[in-house]
């Protein structure tokens, strides 16, 4: 009898660390599989030609050299230019910064009105917007390059940033949505009682306690909007092309000798400000779900 | 006046968007159903002359391997991306002391573009120089994973690449689901004595449909776009054996200017997705306005 | 006096007035050769067009043989704002001709006498309707097969000069344990091939009805059969991984000794070169097994555009595009010949010669042949249509017979 009474907790205790072993293991196991491509490529990034050639494909350099670096930024050819992908930063920048702050505000206004004014064919609207997730960009590029030419925007970065709003939008009001919808209907109508407008509420209720679905939603949306190739190399011209296009032009020119380690440089370079934007924006998205409950 | 314009406020503000979607979707989709239906090449002609386009489409073999690698690979890719992103959100949820930067590890595919990490993904599931040629290096000699090369399987390396890009985000989309579950509740229920699993199958879980609902619209978007997976880690091939409907169509519209082709496999693609989205669509946005 | 000076002056100022308002040349030029060699040698082109006082607007899009550029020159166009030039190759540049958006350079080419310095087949690519709309940049030669020659020579094998001579010489080398043919497992690497066993079983005349008429007895003939199995010999020569391989990697197998024989277009040769190997010594050339000469001309396009400055470009661009210097330079860094036939070869390697010198014979005796594998003999749908095919076939174990029914089938549902 004493002894079950002694052993128990400390079986327990065994039990959950166990378990908990268990957890980190399975944890690990899954970041090996994530990171793998990672390695490879900040790996081959690091290698000199031969070295890729003659080497295998997972191990570590013999030799680092940071060349393969320079020359993706500022001297790999994207055509009779060979200047990097430094030209094409800035474009990117310029298009992504405004299409996301914009898509973003939308959306978030237009979640606003599904989730909590609901009117009577608000839901089927909703609906409608929705579908618009599903259409493949394959499809809109044609019309839209004819629309594009008789508003004049075609080959400008407005132009770009146009598209990549009037695309967003869909995700975006569902991301909003689907958070609003969790805040009671009753903080609204008290809020009615007290004589606020829709505009009052909205910033002074639903925005302050928006951090961490706008965290999520610029998430989505940077990524999609700066790693977008479809859109960038259609409706941009000489002068106003994205990286991603520079990034393709480096990676698939079709001769010559392949250089794999200037190709993974130049991408993880593209991919920085994505990277950036991940890593900063995971600490506020944590934050922001710590700072308290919506009840109350 | 501005009564009338604080009571419509709502649809007034909602109006632009849903005006933007009739145009530059509905419209736009009209335009491809009226081009679908002409003998359009390289450019856009307009003259009706009736469902010559979608006898092609069914007559052409590729199309039918298309569209049947488009069911294996959505079914697969959404399930596996909902159930390990689950999985993986639940595991982080138990107050890991490493969470940020696990979190950050599993996120982080969907911020590298395709068109590289497609290449990585190529060497690492080649045979010979990748993950067989690396476990064989280890002494395991009859190991093989030559899926890419292997027009059956193939498809297979899709999912793998697919549900590695996407997973990290549909987990931060059950996290925060997770996260927003009213802690009260979860608190009365472990005073209660009713076990974890219990307490995620039967109380939190059935909390989050709406995320659900953005994890499996996330997903099914990422799958029907599906392009630039396929171009960088098969280019289609082998043979045309990893063909999507979305490179079926590009390849009919930009590589063999055949625009009215590529028109009609974008129409039967839309329906497809119709018939499955819109049900679910109906049932969810149903139940909300309970 | 001093009245004609005055007036000199005045005529002298309005004159230099004028010519300063004529805006300079200008060319927004779309085009997909962005590796390191070729970049190079389109910076030519760019340098001789500034030296003329040229602005030249660089758009490259690579990727695919031309997929992406092809994408975005079609929103371009939509949108009304074309490219000035545009790398276009074959029925392509008839094709946009229909939708009524080509320029006309008949002006420059009557002014460069074009006609007397290209080959008559390749002039015939760069007309519409008689106006000439493009100004061709060299010829390819497709059906060519590569060896090396260190392999060949232990082995004791020599050049195939038919295709049993090829197996038999790939028989040994595997037995030996060596990759008889280095091939990537790309559509249209896949393709290449075919063209050159159709051309080498089947002859000139086959290849005409076949590929170019789209004959349908023809593609369901006896002689396609046999090619079908040729093909499905050539399977088991090549080695397990070539499927997605790339193709200058699979000439990297030929270099370093894995493989023996590739069977490439002249574009090869460039990598060759590029790494220090030999012509006749380090590898080995010459036409695949059978008669005649498959070509692929590359070419710039002239689109319709608005602007005199515009307009000006394009004609100074193809005035130099034909012209001796950059048709010298260019093909001495691609591989290729040159398009005009009077450019000295004496700079350029064996290889060239050889090709230069079997154009001449072939064009003469009527075995000139455009490719159809790179979009020089049918349009994009039909000539990816016969691709499916083949690939599919290549990829699977389908029989000749069932691959000659889905031939002949996919041509009719192509067009």
């Amino acid at each position: 009898m004493t002894n079950s009474l002694i052993t128990n907790p400390l079986r327990k205790m065994m039990k959950r660390l166990v378990l908990r072993w268990l957890l980190y293991l399975l944890l690990c196991t899954f970041a090996l599989y994530y990171m793998m491509p990672l390695f490879v490529m900040i790996t081959t990034s690091l290698k000199n030609l031969e070295e890729i050639r003659t080497g295998s494909l997972m191990s570590l350099p013999r030799e680092i050299t940071m060349a393969a670096w320079s020359t993706a930024w500022s001297s790999a050819c994207t055509g009779i230019q060979c200047e990097g992908l430094r030209p094409y930063f800035w474009n990117s920048v310029l298009l992504a910064v405004p299409a996301v702050l914009i898509s973003t505000i939308i959306g978030a206004i237009n979640g606003y009105v599904v989730a909590q004014w609901r009117f009577k064919l608000s839901n089927i609207l909703f609906a409608l917007m929705l579908f618009g997730c599903f259409i493949p960009f394959q499809v809109v590029l044609l019309p839209m390059a004819r629309v594009l030419g008789m508003t004049g925007l075609a080959g400008s970065i407005s132009g770009l940033i146009f598209v990549h709003v009037i695309y967003g939008i869909g995700f975006t009001t569902l991301f909003f949505r689907n958070y609003y919808v969790t805040i009671p209907a009753e903080l609204v109508k008290a809020a009615k009682v007290d004589g606020a407008s829709f505009w009052r509420i909205f910033f002074s209720i639903f925005l302050p306690l928006s951090l961490p679905i706008i965290v999520v939603t610029v998430i989505w949306q940077f990524t999609q909007i700066w790693n977008d190739f479809l859109f960038g190399v259609s409706f941009s011209q000489a002068g106003t092309q994205p990286i991603t296009v520079a990034l393709n032009n480096i990676v698939n020119s079709t001769t010559g000798v392949k250089e794999y380690n200037v190709d993974m440089a130049a991408a993880i370079i593209a991919a920085l400000p994505t990277l950036l934007v991940y890593i900063v924006a995971g600490k506020y998205f944590i934050r922001g779900l710590t700072a308290g409950s919506v009840k109350g | 006046m501005m009564e009338w314009m604080e009571k419509q406020m709502p649809k007034l503000v909602l109006a632009p968007s849903f005006a933007a979607s009739l145009i530059f979707v509905y419209g736009f989709i009209g335009w491809t159903a009226w081009v679908s239906l002409t003998k359009s090449k390289l450019l856009p002609r307009y003259d009706i002359v009736g469902p010559i386009q979608y006898q092609r489409l069914f007559d052409s073999p590729r199309w039918d391997v298309a569209l049947s690698n488009l069911f294996v690979f959505g079914f697969l890719f959404i399930v596996i991306s909902m159930l390990l992103g689950l999985v993986l959100a639940i595991l982080l949820d138990q107050k890991i002391r490493t969470e940020g930067i696990i979190r950050t590890i599993y996120l982080y595919p969907m911020a590298l573009s395709l068109i590289v990490t497609g290449t990585a993904w190529k060497w690492i599931l080649n045979p010979g120089l990748g993950f067989e040629a690396m476990v064989q290096s280890w002494g395991w000699d009859s190991f093989t994973f030559g899926w890419l090369v292997d027009p059956d399987m193939a498809i297979y390396t899709v999912v793998i690449a697919g549900v590695w890009q996407a997973s990290g985000f549909v987990m931060a989309l059950f996290l925060a689901g997770l996260r927003s579950v009213d802690q009260e509740i979860i608190k009365a229920a472990q005073v209660d004595g009713i076990p974890t699993w219990r307490i995620y199958s039967s109380i939190i879980l059935p909390s989050m449909a709406a995320v659900f609902l953005s994890a499996f619209i996330v997903l099914a978007h990422l799958a029907i776009k599906s392009f630039d997976l396929v171009i960088a880690l098969t280019g289609g091939g082998p043979g045309y054996a990893t063909d999507l409907p979305a490179t079926y169509m590009y390849t009919m519209a930009f590589s063999r200017g055949d625009i009215g082709q590529a028109a009609s496999s974008a129409m039967v693609m839309m329906m497809v997705v119709f018939a499955i989205v819109v049900p679910y669509l109906y049932s969810e946005l149903r139940a909300r306005n309970d | 006096m001093k009245f004609k000076t005055l007036f000199a002056a005045s005529v002298a100022f309005a004159v230099a007035g004028t010519s300063l308002a004529h805006a300079e040349p200008q060319a927004e030029v779309l085009h997909w050769w962005t590796s390191g060699g070729e970049a190079r040698s389109v910076a030519v082109l760019q340098k001789e067009f500034a030296s003329r006082g040229g602005k030249w607007t660089d758009m490259p899009v690579a990727g695919g043989g031309g997929d992406a550029a092809m994408t975005a020159l079609r929103a371009r166009v939509l949108a009304g704002n074309a490219p000035t030039a545009v790398q276009l190759k074959g029925p392509a540049i008839q094709e946009w001709y229909e939708e009524g958006v080509l320029a006309n350079i008949s002006s420059v080419a009557k002014a460069q006498g074009w006609a007397d310095v290209l080959p008559a087949s390749i002039a015939g690519h760069m007309k519409c309707e008689g106006k000439w709309c493009a100004a061709p940049v060299n010829v390819h030669r497709i059906d060519w097969i590569w060896a090396n020659a260190a392999v060949l020579a232990k082995n004791g094998i020599s050049m195939p000069t038919s295709w049993d001579e090829f197996n038999a010489a790939a028989a040994k080398l595997q037995a030996a344990g060596i990759t008889p043919l280095a091939h990537g497992g790309q559509a249209w690497q896949d393709a290449t091939v075919f063209e050159a066993v159709a051309l080498g079983i089947g002859g000139p005349k086959f290849f005409q009805k076949a590929f170019v008429e789209l004959d349908q007895a023809t593609l369901k003939s006896n002689t396609m059969v046999k090619v079908f199995d040729q093909m499905r010999i050539m399977r088991g020569f090549v080695d397990n991984n070539f499927s997605g391989r790339d193709w200058n990697l699979a000439t990297a197998m030929v270099m370093n000794g894995e493989a023996a024989f590739q069977i490439m277009g002249d574009w090869a040769k460039g990598e060759f070169l590029a790494a220090g190997k030999r012509p006749g010594i380090d590898f080995l050339c010459a036409s695949t097994p059978g008669d005649g000469f498959l070509y692929n001309v590359d070419s710039f396009a002239m689109f319709a555009v608005d602007g005199s400055d515009k307009t000006d470009g394009q004609l100074l661009l193809a005035e130099l595009i034909v012209g001796k210097n950059f048709q010298k330079v260019f093909n001495m860094n691609k591989g290729s010949i040159p398009a005009r036939v009077d450019v000295a070869l004496d700079d350029f390697d064996p290889c060239a010669h050889t090709s230069a010198q079997d154009m001449a014979t072939s064009n003469a005796g009527g075995s000139l042949l455009p490719s159809y594998a790179h979009g020089m003999a049918l349009r994009g749908a039909q000539a990816g249509a016969i691709t499916d095919v083949v690939t599919a076939h290549f990829n699977s174990d389908m029989s000749s017979a069932d691959a000659v029914e889905m031939l002949a089938t996919a041509v009719t549902n192509s067009m």
